[in-house]
């Protein structure tokens, strides 16, 4: 079988291989049950469950993300949701100019907060993204540009630990600032909503949303293999190193400051992909996105499920997101109470994450035969 | 008969000089005299009551004031039936002038109004003002000289000279003195005494007068105006109050950076000696600062009889109140993660989320309103464009006496001693015997209680919510980061050179834009200088 090498190279762990056979049978199954069986039907899945969905696999490729640079470089980044948003802003950028004359105001090239704002003409920011290649290319050129530039700045003089994480979210704040603003052209507060159709198609429709989902599916799969082919190949290695000693890895030889920014680069990228796919999902894409506690929210997806194993950062982002649309629709009052507890209780008693209690139960298991078979040995 | 005749004429005209005096134009009239002079106001002609109003305005009475400004405002009216005089407040309400008292339940038919025309009013509203500038009252004098700043109208010139030739205090005179120079440079009978006006208003810095000056400059343009004329003085004084103003407007400037800048202290001091002792990211700081506010706010609502002295028991409590918040959180939490400071970032960023979601859900999610004690408000007046108010002014005292006060405790007390031994070298200190854990403990509540003593400060000057605590948490890292961590001195200037320069982007780069740019400053700051401004050297300074 053609997945014969796979196994063997990229995923020659248990945890890897399920989480993609899990992931390979929701992107299959979950549209099959949403399109091939009526409503009413025991097996039928709603639009909004796959909407849903949907957006917890773009978390989930969020989360990815981060746990390439914090899990196996040791960069916390408490600004990726800036690249997330920004891949959402293009691609919202692109599903404007997509609504045409359709929209409030009727102007076939202007989008509606423009014209409310008086604007004569588009700005020239504006311009190719009508062409979905270019908004595509945008798509992973804008947060990757931008993360090369902060991170040259960055690893280059050596700011690291806190101080990164600091001005990270300085960036992140400097961002949601400027994006708030209406001056700005990109919709101010209310950001960019009311999309009509992607490619051509209905983005209401139920085809599209399971097409989007696929997509979804796919993009996290396929970014789970490039961050374990990434993380197990040589390159792999000297980013653990870099994480567990930089100054050791630097008296090496290493340029430790180029892993660190191609680590960077490739991390702002994939949180693009996974913003550019959440915005056609929701349906709207705000400069709310850019929060400071956003950005710190994806950090806890992947502690909790695990640092540094890169499934547990995809369990972490399903599990945390599952239990806020839970709790926040049951219990509102305990949301908060109940992810701040979590934050605490990961951080103390749970170092390695969900995915760590496992070994950490077998290990202890372990621990007591193997002193039992000493108890008998030395009866 | 004939030296009868003749005796009788002087004696005549002697009694008809007396008449007439008295009735006329005679000396003030005793202070029951109001009563007749009302009396005779109700029944005379309007030439009658222009005298009577003069005579009335001489009174030394309290009562004088009440009954013009009735008469002014066309509401004296006198009953027809008991001759009392009442001004009318509304349908059916009113005073009795004379005793004092209110009424209610008055029906307007039983009144006769005591009529005025215009030539009366104007002669009133002057009358008034004279009143008011002749008041025993300072303020109120103070008051009613700005007021007449206003005034563009040369009849009011006379009644200005008046007064100030009376007036005792300075500044009123001095006020008084622009007024009259105001007058003089618009109406001035020649270009001598205009532009002699003009020199005085010189370097006088009332919205008023630049508009009195433009009013004059105005027919000719700055270029065009000849050396010598009045326009042309008119140019130079303006030219000269728009220098001062402008720096009036930077001196205000650096006011409110200073002020701004002196918050960020108050904020950031406390993450300061956390972090900069124990390496640790306090994400929850902001909640302290919270926690301090909200501490006022229960203060207030526990005693609302004392607001003003609420605060000098709001500070202490909540040093405490935060301070033991401090030390449960790193009792608890913080002293299982030591030396991972990422881990605690994320721990402490938990306890932020409780404790807002925990104000939520015991106060309210919306803000609460916290009072300011009347020594508090108000403005200090430096001159015609510069106002400083009174809050910003003592916090920027209270964050330097915060300041000094930690400098001292740092730098004389044993606990200080120990803290900073902790700082340079950790194990050391502890073999010397120093309990670590205690000083870890104690610093970290001593953070959190300076936190909690900004959020008092805080709550003067923003709304009082769960979210407080968030909005100033970035602006006090920035203030860590770029100050140096680990020195008290750093986040000082730190503090101090952010929140100025803040206020001085803003109004050529909006507010936003203005927080935008320091932000990607210090982003490139931190670039140059890694460890901030004042980075620690040394053994203490490694990862």
């Amino acid at each position: 079988m053609t997945l014969g090498p796979l196994t063997r190279t990229l995923l020659n762990d248990r945890g890897s291989q399920i989480l993609m056979v899990s992931v390979l049978a929701m992107t299959v199954l979950i549209p099959l049950c949403n399109l091939a069986f009526p409503e009413g039907s025991a097996l039928h899945v709603s639009t909004y469950m796959v909407t849903l969905l949907g957006k917890y696999l773009c978390y989930a490729l969020l989360a990815l993300a981060v746990d390439l640079i914090w899990g196996y470089c040791g960069i916390l980044s408490l600004g990726h949701g800036a690249f997330f948003a920004l891949g959402g802003y293009a691609m919202g950028m692109y599903l404007m100019r997509q609504i045409g004359d359709r929209g409030v105001y009727g102007d076939p090239v202007l989008p509606d907060f423009m014209v409310f704002l008086n604007w004569q003409e588009l700005p020239w920011f504006w311009y190719g993204f009508d062409n979905f290649a270019f908004a595509a290319l945008m798509i992973m050129l804008v947060p990757g540009v931008l993360a090369f530039l902060f991170g040259w700045l960055a690893f280059r003089s050596r700011v690291t630990g806190v101080y990164l994480s600091i001005i990270t979210q300085a960036l992140t704040y400097a961002l949601l600032l400027a994006f708030f603003r209406n001056d700005m052209g990109f919709g101010g507060n209310n950001g960019l909503t009311d999309f009509k159709d992607i490619l051509g198609f209905n983005i209401q429709a139920d085809g599209t949303r399971a097409v989007l989902f696929v997509l979804s599916g796919v993009a996290l799969m396929a970014g789970f293999l490039i961050c374990k082919a990434i993380v197990q190949s040589k390159l792999g290695r000297v980013l653990i190193a870099v994480r567990d000693s930089e100054s050791r890895t630097r008296f090496l030889g290493y340029r430790v400051e180029h892993f660190k920014l191609f680590v960077f680069v490739v991390s702002a990228v994939l949180a693009g992909i996974a913003g550019a796919l959440y915005v056609p999902q929701v349906g709207i894409i705000n400069p709310g996105e850019f929060s400071p506690v956003n950005s710190i929210e994806i950090i806890i997806w992947v502690a909790v499920g695990g640092r540094g194993t890169l499934y547990g950062a995809v369990v972490g982002a399903l599990v945390v997101n599952f239990a806020k649309t839970y709790f926040t629709g049951a219990f509102p009052e305990l949301w908060l109470f109940l992810l701040g507890g979590l934050f605490v209780i990961s951080t103390l008693y749970l170092p390695k994450g969900l995915v760590g209690i496992i070994g950490q139960v077998r290990n202890r298991l372990a621990a007591r035969s193997a002193t039992a078979q000493t108890l008998k040995t030395s009866e | 008969m004939r030296f009868t005749r003749e005796a009788q004429w002087p004696l005549l005209t002697l009694l008809l000089t007396l008449f007439l005096m008295l009735g006329l134009s005679g000396p003030a009239r005793a202070a029951g005299d109001l009563e007749s002079a009302l009396s005779e106001l109700a029944k005379a002609n309007f030439t009658r009551k222009s005298q009577l109003v003069d005579e009335i305005a001489r009174l030394e009475d309290p009562r004088v004031s009440p009954v013009l400004t009735a008469f002014l405002d066309g509401a004296l009216y006198q009953h027809k039936s008991s001759r009392a005089f009442v001004a009318f407040s509304g349908q059916d309400k009113g005073v009795n002038l004379l005793s004092g008292e209110s009424i209610e339940g008055l029906k307007k038919r039983d009144f006769r109004k005591v009529a005025i025309n215009n030539a009366l009013r104007g002669k009133l509203r002057g009358i008034m003002a004279e009143l008011q500038l002749r008041n025993p009252s300072l303020e109120t004098r103070r008051t009613a000289a700005r007021e007449m700043l206003k005034s563009q109208d040369a009849a009011t010139l006379p009644l200005l000279k008046r007064a100030r030739e009376k007036e005792t205090d300075g500044d009123v005179r001095d006020l008084l003195a622009i007024s009259i120079a105001q007058l003089n440079a618009l109406h001035g009978e020649d270009d001598e005494i205009r532009i002699a006006a003009i020199r005085q208003l010189d370097g006088v810095l009332y919205p008023e007068v630049r508009v009195v000056l433009n009013k004059v400059a105005a027919s000719v343009s700055a270029a065009e105006a000849k050396t010598g004329t009045v326009e042309a003085a008119a140019h130079e004084a303006l030219k000269q109050i728009e220098g001062l103003i402008s720096l009036n407007k930077t001196a205000e400037n650096l006011y409110f950076g200073i002020s701004l800048g002196s918050v960020l202290l108050l904020s950031a001091v406390g993450l300061a000696i956390t972090f900069g002792v124990m390496g640790v990211i306090n994400m929850a700081h902001g909640e302290m600062m919270m926690l301090g506010a909200y501490t006022t706010f229960v203060i207030q609502q526990a005693f609302p009889n004392a607001i003003d002295v609420s605060l000098f028991f709001a500070i202490p409590a909540a040093f405490l109140v935060a301070g033991g918040v401090g030390v449960l959180i790193e009792r608890g939490i913080i002293r299982h993660l030591y030396g991972r400071p990422l881990e605690t970032l994320l721990a402490t960023f938990g306890i932020s989320l409780v404790l807002q979601q925990a104000v939520r859900t015991i106060f309210s999610p919306l803000n609460q309103s916290v009072s300011t004690p009347s020594w508090m408000s108000g403005t200090l007046e430096i001159n015609g464009a510069l106002a400083l108010t009174y809050n910003r002014l003592y916090i920027i005292l209270f964050s330097l006496c915060v300041l000094a006060g930690l400098i001292l405790l740092l730098k004389k007390t044993l606990f200080g001693l120990q803290m900073r031994a902790v700082t340079q070298n950790r194990r050391m200190a502890s073999s010397m015997g120093i309990r670590t854990g205690w000083v870890d403990a104690l610093t970290f509540g001593l953070g959190s209680g300076i936190a909690g003593v900004a959020g008092v400060a805080l709550s003067q000057l923003t709304n009082v919510g769960p979210n407080l605590g968030q909005a100033y948490i970035i602006d006090s890292f920035m203030v860590v980061v770029f100050g140096g961590v680990g020195n008290l001195m750093g986040t000082f200037i730190g503090a101090m050179s952010l929140g100025i320069a803040n206020k001085f982007l803003e109004p050529f780069a909006g507010a936003v834009l203005a927080k935008i740019l320091i932000l990607v400053f210090i982003i490139l700051y931190i670039q140059k200088y890694p460890r901030g401004m004042f980075a620690l050297k040394g053994r203490s300074a490694g990862d």
